[in-house]
């Protein structure tokens, strides 16, 4: 039921996302720094090594004090980040001192159980935390636009970075669009904000994308309501709408956590292809370990507002250094193997008051009387860039991987053959 | 996906309250203890003149055969006979309909007016001065009678500033736009009330929707996120209490006329009411149910029009 | 040394959200409101239930020498009527019918309203259906204008004003007990005791009931402001009270005639009307951010 749509003259039907149509190199009006212009011109094409790269002096100085296993050129550095929000019950230290750099081209895996921090960083990065409500401290670099935090931006600069530059998926798609409007109305609102387009250009790029993203007869689903579409194919817009403006950092919070197992299949690997195609940078927060280790590069664990650990996936999954790291795993389901699933027993702590010294001692099987005191911090763990907030992590990592079955293959970015 | 393809199951429902508002305004006259025929007279009773009357609303026969005759006399547009105003009812309900509808057209938009900016912005800024300001104000408003509103403004505007009259309605469209300027006030401030809070209150829990989020992602200029997602949405909520509402300033306008002795529906309802003119009182209520009635339908239909959700609601 | 200078940025955030968080809402912030409604509704209640001390002269006596006193006038606190009785005394005396309405009928009707939408929301089926059908019904005339045909038919008094609140206002409660009920229905809570075999009574009055009942008690305080309003308008309209007792609404009609020249007859009839109505609305916001407090 895929009726063949006309393309647009200006359209190239091809893998990739269609471009928008040559317009003006300033498009980002007004642009707030040249270099964001330039970007702005240069990111059209859909080969990413043509993007201008940061002085690689500059990125070495901006790597964050704590040694970080990411490679290749930085497009995002966060340092010391920390979100507070002001709530009837108290102050919520949702996010503690986070820190962390992406390359560019990276899929990094943010994973914790809810209420760990993770949706909360992703909304500082982008600036979205009701304002009065949060307060935010550190400093978040995206790269391209200079050494300025993105905290201290105004809010002109946020509206020419947003969609152009950094773009987000949120974890309820049936929400996350406007219920009034066509799912048509609120793409090319997309495409436009940063591009100016004649309404057919605009339109032709609309299809497009709806095509691109995998949603059958794009042109009459244009008219359709958020409502007509099911919970799969408005996440597919929803990922449509992000990529309208070709950003170069895409932050998916929990994208498929509402959706039946087979759609989140289908998602993720669209994701990764997208990904690929363009070769832009993704942050995927997801509190399923298994979605994470078959999607991402790099991973970060996150508990109680802080990363407990950090590293490549691989390493991660056959070595984790956090007794948390290792819980999560064992608690992932296995294939053919018919043993209860194993929940890690108890609950996050409150972050309005979060327990001193190590915030997962509480339910740490490994706990002692110096994880109550202990001052936490990353410390390396020799390997990679491999970081774990545990002074006991070499006796974790003799432990193995899991306490129950077999660790899933990890797949690596391979990701497509996993889902044929 | 008719968007109003409930239409036919609506009229159904509306021809059952129909039947059920004529129900009760039949027997609302049964209400009236004793011997109807002498408290429709009054002092002018006599025995002949009862026996009239009691033949008239057929109070000889049994009730469901009352009730027959009394929808027989509707459906041709016979309320009864008003034995103060010595006319047929009907004639003296239409004598009394403008200013009434006036009235409340005036009122009803001037009430948006007020409200939709008040409301809209207090939403926006929670907390600030205009939220705070309007609160007290309208706090202080919802515990004020309207008809006392009503002879404060007049106090104020017609007896010390003297810029409007201070009864009357005055000759011609804006002849009528001036002089009703008080009493829609009177009226749209009380209406106001529970517009600016449900409006503030959809617009901050619109301000909190995700698609919000979603659109500001988009780096759409905020001002554009605030009149096409925040403002509209937060309108379409609000649609559905300003209908339902409406029925308020019917109220409002009953008392508001009798404040400032204009000649409608209000006025004339509290006189027959002090003259025990029955058929009047029961006509100008019976009316007054059904405009609500479809007002009420009025609003469906526009929200059905406006938001693409109910008509899928209803229609499925 | 990540702790050594993390504790700093750390503690200046919190300083500035545990602001925030403080402005939004202390618990003696929350509980103001509701504090003085309270003191403001016993202040009015002691007021008239005292009056014969607090006052120089009874309602109705005749102060021949002083018609139309304006306030302040010695022995006349807040002046004096056409007949130069001591509009003090009226207004407090006054008060005794207009409270009376807002507690005698609101009560009646907060009880009646919601045993109806109980028993209907629980029950379901054809109770429910015929229940909901009379209640569209209601809702289809002012309400206003629904009293005033009532009390027409009746005949103006105090006590059909009660009647007429009586018979039209049960339905509001009853809608919203209805609808709180239905939800309530399918909780854990109510299937549990369904489960464990309690009685249909037992269920809906010990564990719907208390769950679901802070919404009509909400409401009922909106609803006395309109009893109060109600009783004032009858009055003004000459449908309520009849002279000479002294009744708000009354007194503000009265003084309509004297208006150019006595503003003190209108405007503190109607000033104690909202006095007691904004007491109401106080009580009202505070129960709803006590009970529910999630909802704002």
């Amino acid at each position: 039921m895929i009726p063949a749509e006309p393309t647009g003259p200006g359209v190239p039907a091809g893998p990739g996302l269609p471009p928008v149509s040559p317009g003006p190199p300033g498009q980002t009006s007004p642009p707030p720094d040249t270099e964001l212009a330039e970007l702005a011109g240069a990111e059209l094409e859909p080969d990413e090594e043509a993007a201008p790269v940061p002085d690689p002096e500059v990125a070495e100085a901006v790597l964050a004090p704590v040694a970080s296993s990411a490679v290749g050129t930085p497009l995002l550095t966060v340092e010391d980040l920390r979100s507070y929000l002001a709530t009837g019950h108290g102050v919520v230290r949702a996010v503690d001192g986070v820190s962390f750099t992406l390359a560019q081209a990276e899929v990094l895996g943010i994973v914790g159980e809810s209420g760990c921090g993770k949706s909360v960083t992703c909304r500082t990065i982008m600036g979205l935390l009701p304002k009065g409500l949060a307060h935010s401290s550190g400093r978040v670099i995206y790269h391209p636009r200079g050494e300025g935090s993105l905290l201290d931006a105004s809010q002109d600069q946020w509206q020419a970075l947003r969609g152009s530059q950094l773009a987000m998926i949120f974890q309820d798609p049936m929400t996350a669009l406007n219920p009034v409007l066509t799912v048509g109305e609120q793409l090319l609102e997309a495409v436009n904000a940063h591009a100016k387009l004649r309404r057919d250009a605009a339109r032709a790029r609309a299809v497009e994308l709806l095509r691109r993203v995998g949603i059958p007869a794009p042109q009459r689903r244009m008219r359709d309501y958020p409502f007509q579409f099911s919970g799969g194919m408005l996440q597919r817009a929803l990922i449509a709408i992000a990529l309208a403006s070709s950003p170069r950092l895409l932050l998916a919070d929990e994208p498929t956590t509402s959706l039946d197992v087979i759609i989140q299949d289908q998602i993720l690997s669209l994701l990764l292809e997208l990904q690929q195609d363009t070769g832009m940078s993704m942050i995927l927060v997801s509190h399923d370990l298994a979605v994470i280790t078959e999607v991402c590069d790099r991973i970060i664990v996150m508990y109680a507002g802080q990363v407990v650990e950090e590293g490549r996936a691989a390493a991660i999954i056959t070595e984790p250094r956090h007794p948390y790291t290792r819980a999560l795993l064992g608690a992932l389901p296995q294939a053919g193997h018919q043993g209860e699933l194993l929940s890690i027993p108890g609950h996050p702590p409150s972050l309005i008051d979060p327990p001193a010294g190590c915030r997962f001692a509480p339910r740490c099987p490994l706990v002692t009387d110096k994880c109550l005191t202990w001052e936490t911090e990353l410390l390396s763990t020799g390997g990679d860039g491999h970081l774990a907030r545990c002074w006991r992590h070499e006796e974790v990592a003799r432990q193995g991987p899991a306490t129950q079955g077999t660790v899933p293959q990890n797949t690596g970015p391979q990701i497509t053959e996993v889902h044929e | 996906m008719n968007r109003f393809g409930s239409f036919p199951r609506r009229i159904a429902q509306l021809v059952i309250l129909l039947f059920g508002i004529s129900l009760v305004t039949f027997f609302l006259l049964r209400l009236i203890p004793g011997d109807p025929a002498l408290a429709i007279l009054g002092s002018s009773y006599t025995k002949a003149r009862a026996v009239a009357i009691d033949a008239t609303l057929g109070l000889d026969k049994p009730i469901w055969t009352q009730y027959g005759l009394y929808m027989g006399r509707l459906f041709r547009g016979n309320l009864g006979f008003s034995f103060f105003y010595g006319q047929p009812a009907t004639t003296v309900i239409f004598n009394h309909i403008g200013p009434t509808v006036f009235l409340v057209v005036y009122a009803a938009v001037m009430a948006a007016v007020i409200s939709l900016p008040i409301g809209f912005v207090a939403g926006l800024h929670r907390g600030g001065p205009l939220d705070q300001s309007s609160r007290v104000f309208f706090t202080l408003s919802f515990a004020m009678p309207a008809f006392w509103l009503g002879i404060i403004l007049i106090l104020i505007f017609s007896v010390h500033i003297q810029a409007f009259p201070l009864s009357g309605f005055g000759r011609g469209f804006f002849g009528h736009l001036y002089s009703l300027f008080l009493p829609a006030l009177t009226i749209a401030l009380g209406f106001s009330t529970v517009l600016v809070r449900s409006l503030r209150a959809a617009t901050i829990s619109t301000l909190q929707s995700e698609f919000i989020d979603t659109a500001r992602m988009k780096g759409v200029r905020w001002r554009r996120v605030l009149w096409k997602h925040v403002f509209r949405n937060a309108v379409l909520a609000v649609v559905a209490v300003y209908g339902v509402n409406l029925a308020y300033l019917i109220s409002g306008t009953v008392l508001v006329e009798n404040v400032f002795s204009l000649p409608g529906l209000g006025t004339l309802l509290v006189n027959s009411v002090s003259s025990r003119d029955y058929p009047v009182v029961q006509g100008v209520t019976l009316l007054f149910a059904v405009l609500i009635v479809l007002i009420n339908l009025l609003t469906d239909l526009t929200q059905a029009a406006l938001d693409p959700r109910v008509g899928q609601e209803i229609g499925g | 040394m990540t702790a050594m200078w993390a504790a700093s940025p750390s503690e200046v955030l919190y300083k500035a959200a545990s602001k925030a968080a403080g402005r939004r809402r202390s618990v003696a912030r929350r509980r103001l409101p509701l504090i003085i409604g309270l003191v403001l509704l016993a202040i009015a209640i002691l007021a008239v239930t005292f009056a014969p001390l607090l006052t120089s002269a009874p309602p109705n006596k005749i102060d021949v020498l002083n018609p139309l006193a304006p306030p302040l006038t010695p022995g006349h606190l807040l002046g004096t009527d056409q007949f130069g009785r001591d509009l003090f005394s009226r207004i407090l005396y006054g008060g005794r019918i207009d409270l009376a309405i807002a507690f005698g009928a609101t009560s009646v009707t907060l009880v009646g309203g919601t045993i109806i939408g109980l028993v209907a929301g629980y029950s379901g089926g054809k109770i429910d259906n015929l229940l909901m059908r009379i209640v569209d019904l209601f809702f289809a005339f002012p309400f206003l204008v629904l009293i005033i045909a009532i009390i027409a038919m009746l005949g103006p008094s105090t006590f059909n004003i009660f009647v007429a609140i009586w018979i039209t206002s049960w339905v509001a409660y009853a809608r919203i007990m209805r609808a709180q009920v239905i939800v309530a229905k399918k909780q854990q809570y109510v299937l549990a005791a369904r489960a464990l075999g309690y009685s249909r009574t037992r269920v809906m009055l010990r564990h719907i009931l208390p769950n679901t009942a802070s919404a009509v008690i909400i409401f009922s305080m909106v609803d006395a402001i309109g009893n109060i309003i109600l009783a004032a308008s009858l009055g003004f309209l000459g449908l309520g009270v009849q002279p000479p007792t002294p009744e708000w609404g009354t007194m503000i009609s009265d003084g309509q005639n004297y208006m150019l020249t006595a503003w003190w007859l209108t405007t503190l009839p109607g000033l104690a009307v909202v006095f007691v109505g904004v007491s109401f609305s106080l009580i009202g916001d505070g129960l709803a951010d006590v009970l529910r407090p999630g909802d704002r």
